[in-house]
């Protein structure tokens, strides 16, 4: 081992989606200010694992902040502490030497609790099948250059593209709403010719799986872009409550 | 040396530039009322998986995919940063279909196959047509037109990209195409499943068994066709910049049910990540190639030399890649790169604590810009402090997004001090061997992107990953997955029931139980990284004949240490990620072996092999094309035990040269 931060840690354990969780108490010694928070979490198993006992489990993947995998809920934040960033890329020279940190899963309705901090977040996959893409066939395409996109257009459109689907803004809303990031893919699409033609069915049709799904409604409280890892501006919401009147007041279907 | 008669290329007859074309007017097609009878599991959802599966849907196939991730947006495709090449020529500087195909060819070190890497280079105008199409926010200039940058090892500006985030926003745009099937009910997806078995049938791919990896169920899948698309095995040397879930299971299962296992010792060592930390450390993080558009690569000329980056006088640094290569200088390829920054450091030029680093220094352009700041803005007694300050802003803009995750991950903030940066395994150029049709050695099973060994020979050039799995999922499969679904409309279902998959289920669990059985010392979490630095020492940036032998030694020792003291944790009947990482560290010490096994049979360096035997007086790599102008093709014969078949490789098109960067 080779750091000197000794840390308490207070981490949600939950054996499936139907028991009562709790917390535990872990104590770690000689945690580096150089680890990422799951490389702590790392240590944390691996002693876990010396003294026999199951290690918590926790969704990550790519570790560099951009597959949206990992999610927890530190010390009261998605993502703990930082703005900005994600829980891979949080370190733990963003602590002190003898704190206690308290780590949780996500909190809501639409996210079940699969095991320890690892949730279920298939509810957002349902509202992109919903609509959120462009119907075009491969091999249908013309070419790419036929269509200028003045760059303001497609800056805005990328911005709101860079959601990664993490689910932060889900926990951090104390209604659970699931706005912005179904704002996110509706804005990103309405700002860009190509999504066009589906703009208007698309936004009734993914705010209705999102309802479907139980996430709750938006107060305008900004939680959500607050902790947002790639902080997705709240101004897709206003975009997408546009969108969706828009849709409403010219809607066919009833 | 002749082709070996268990493989078949399939290579279509005629020109390069016609083959593809006159095959995809020729290959037998199924039609619309028999395509709903054909189911097609897709294992693996990045750019080739969810490529593949989309367009397959689309044309009536039923599609099944499957992913160990979450959701199928998580592949590791995602991940990719700088851009994706495609020879449109929207720059007017002198691309072509043809210069792609020869950059490629030339950049793998010719040991890639020229009809596929021209099929490539063909289709890789339609992939940016379709992405934009799909609604991928690519960067554009002002007039509204898509923006194009470099890379290593090309002269013209080929590269499309959308900031530093190329990848996610491709994977996105294949992940929504994925999902509006997904809606339509034509793609039923399964996530958070595992492909831990394929099953055969009469010689023919039948469909697969996964894992549950929440309920721990197993599962037997049946299917006319099985595409694995499950991209590298990087993640061999433990370290690398791979998902921490990147794994070789599925090829790795593929290839013990008869799929041959092509070219293993290729591997990419990306010169440009944030070096190694301390012992704690789990993955290793990219530092984007466009990087070296601006970015001077230097070590001190005093060997040794303490003092901070910043405080090191121009005249006591060495430039060592503008050096040794003035032609490309900073943007040599990627194994060149690499290989200098290794040599540099084993000579005690290194610099950090760890002494393993080079500088990336980006003062230079700073300066640069700020003064063009300064002569745009018609200032001409601007203050050094003001340029730098202009000179920053410009390369934020540019950068940004890296800067900020440099100082996240080492606490130094690169717009005052010099990035250190190492090289570190990133990709894969071996995989499953397949034909032209991406089909592998089992009929039915078929290899997609990353995953295959197709298309990059010794060396994959920078933003050419991107292109090549969507040219798989998107452009080439969709066709020749023709050639032998037409022959299975006759088929009818498949059933589960049939003693192949009984045996290959009961199989999964008899592995699974012993694992859990064995109740040893160890976590699968230390003999992963056991066998990464067995792999990185003696297989990794330099191998040589003595340290492979070696390393074979030790590996087969580690797998038996494995299978006796294995600690894992928890049961199989529910979410247990320990198990799941045990199983794919099982696989990756048989891979591990192979891996040396065919570094050790290649006695030459080419590309990222580079055997320290085999090298130029300038210590360059030296082929030897008389002897190794081959694929190799392993077939597993039992444990530890495998044949070499081989694929000659005949170049018709392209004249065979030393490469050269200088």
């Amino acid at each position: 081992m080779e750091g000197n931060m000794r840390l308490s840690l207070k981490v949600w354990r939950q054996s499936n989606t139907d028991a009562a969780g709790g917390f535990e108490d872990y104590k770690l010694d000689n945690v580096s200010p150089d680890m990422s928070f799951l490389e702590m979490f790392d240590v944390l198993n691996e002693q876990l694992i010396e003294e026999g006992k199951e290690p918590v489990a926790f969704d990550h993947d790519c570790r560099e902040g951009i597959c949206g995998m990992c999610s927890m809920y530190i010390n009261g934040r998605p993502h703990g502490p930082l703005r900005g960033v994600t829980t891979c890329q949080l370190h733990m020279r963003s602590f002190k030497d003898g704190d206690t940190i308290v780590v949780e899963p996500w909190r809501a309705q639409a996210f079940p609790v699969i095991k320890d901090l690892v949730v279920d977040r298939d509810a957002f996959d349902r509202v992109i099948s919903a609509g959120g893409f462009v119907s075009v066939n491969t091999g249908n395409a013309q070419d790419a250059n036929s269509l200028p996109i003045a760059k303001e257009a497609a800056d805005d459109a990328f911005a709101a593209a860079a959601c990664i689907g993490c689910g932060a803004c889900v926990a951090a809303c104390k209604n659970a709403s699931a706005m912005l990031f179904v704002s996110a893919k509706i804005s990103q699409l309405a700002l860009l010719p190509q999504g066009q033609a589906e703009r208007s069915i698309r936004a009734e049709k993914m705010v209705a799986q999102m309802d479907a799904e139980g996430f709750g409604a938006c107060t305008n409280t900004g939680a959500c872009s607050a902790e947002c890892p790639k902080e997705i501006s709240l101004e897709n919401i206003a975009r997408m409550n546009r969108e969706y009147i828009g849709a409403k007041f010219s809607s066919s279907a009833v | 040396m002749a082709t070996s008669s268990r493989l078949d290329a399939r290579i279509p007859q005629g020109p390069l530039e016609s083959k593809w074309s006159k095959y995809r007017s020729s290959v037998p097609l199924v039609n619309p009322a028999n395509k709903r009878n054909l189911e097609i599991i897709v294992v693996g959802t990045g750019l080739a998986g969810a490529s593949a599966a989309a367009t397959l849907a689309e044309l009536g196939y039923k599609v099944k995919a499957f992913c160990f991730q979450d959701s199928p947006r998580r592949a590791h495709s995602i991940a990719a940063q700088g851009g994706i090449n495609a020879a449109k020529n929207y720059q007017n500087d002198g691309d072509s279909v043809y210069r792609l195909f020869y950059d490629t060819i030339k950049g793998g070190d010719y040991r890639a196959r020229e009809a596929n890497v021209h099929r490539l280079a063909e289709v890789s105008g339609n992939i940016i047509d379709q992405c934009v199409a799909a609604g991928v926010p690519f960067a554009r200039e002002y007039g509204g037109l898509l923006s194009n940058r470099s890379f290593g090892g090309t002269q013209v500006q080929r590269t499309f990209y959308a900031a530093g985030q190329t990848g996610q926003q491709l994977l996105l745009g294949a992940y929504s195409g994925l999902q509006r099937q997904v809606g339509m009910g034509t793609v039923k997806m399964y996530n958070r499943h595992e492909m831990l078995d394929v099953v055969n049938i009469d010689g023919k791919c039948r469909g697969i068994i996964a894992r549950n990896l929440i309920t721990g169920e197993i599962e037997r899948h049946g299917g006319h066709a099985v595409l694995l698309c499950t991209g590298g095995y990087g993640n061999v040397f433990y370290l690398s910049t791979n998902a921490m879930g990147s794994n070789v299971t599925a090829a790795w299962k593929a290839h013990k049910r008869g799929a041959f296992f092509g070219n293993p010792c290729f591997t990419q060592i990306h010169p440009t990540c944030i070096p190694v930390s301390g012992e704690h450390q789990s993955k290793l993080t990219l530092m984007s190639e466009s990087l070296r558009n601006d970015g001077r690569i230097w070590v001190p000329k005093k060997k040794d030399d303490n003092r901070p980056g910043n405080e090191i006088p121009e005249n006591e640094r060495d430039y060592y890649l503008e050096r040794r290569y003035p032609a490309f200088g900073n943007l040599v390829p990627r194994d060149i790169a690499s290989r200098a920054a290794k040599e540099r450091c084993d000579a005690g030029y290194g610099v950090g604590t760890s002494k393993l680093a080079v500088y990336l220094d980006f003062a230079a352009a700073v300066e640069r810009y700020g003064r063009g700041e300064a002569n745009k803005n018609n200032i001409h007694n601007a203050s050094d402090a003001d340029i730098t300050t202009w000179g920053k802003a410009v390369v934020k803009e540019k950068y940004g997004n890296l800067f900020d995750m440099y100082k996240q991950i080492t606490g130094e903030d690169p717009y005052e001090v010099p990035m250190r940066i190492y090289p570190a395994v990133h990709y894969t150029m071996g995989g499953l061997w397949v034909d032209y049709n991406l089909m592998t050695t089992v009929p039915g099973l078929y290899s997609l992107g990353e995953a295959n060994f197709s298309d990059h020979g010794a060396n994959r050039l920078g933003a050419s990953a991107l292109m090549q799995g969507l040219a798989d999922g998107y452009f080439v499969i969709p066709y020749t997955i023709g050639a032998y679904l037409a022959s299975e409309i006759r088929t009818g279902k498949i059933s589960t029931d049939h003693e192949a998959f009984v045996k290959a289920e009961a199989e999964v669990k008899e592995r699974i139980d012993t694992l859990l059985r064995i109740q040893g010392k160890t976590s699968p979490e230390l003999f992963h990284r056991r066998l990464g630095k067995i792999m990185w020492e003696k297989c990794g940036m330099a191998r040589n004949a003595e340290g492979l032998k070696e390393a074979i030694q030790e590996i087969r020792q580690l797998r038996k240490d494995f299978w006796s003291d294995v600690k894992v944790m928890g049961t199989a009947n529910y979410f247990n990620p320990e198990l799941d990482k045990a199983n794919r560290v099982a696989d990756f010490i048989e891979l591990g072996e192979l891996m040396c096994i065919d570094a050790l049979d290649r006695n030459e360096s080419c590309g990222g092999h580079f055997r320290e035997e085999y090298q130029t007086e300038e210590g360059e790599a030296l082929r030897d094309d008389e002897n190794y102008m081959y694929v190799s093709a392993w077939e597993h014969k039992g444990p530890e035990n495998w044949e070499l078949h081989k694929e000659e490789l005949i170049y018709e098109n392209i004249k065979i040269a030393q490469r050269s960067y200088k």
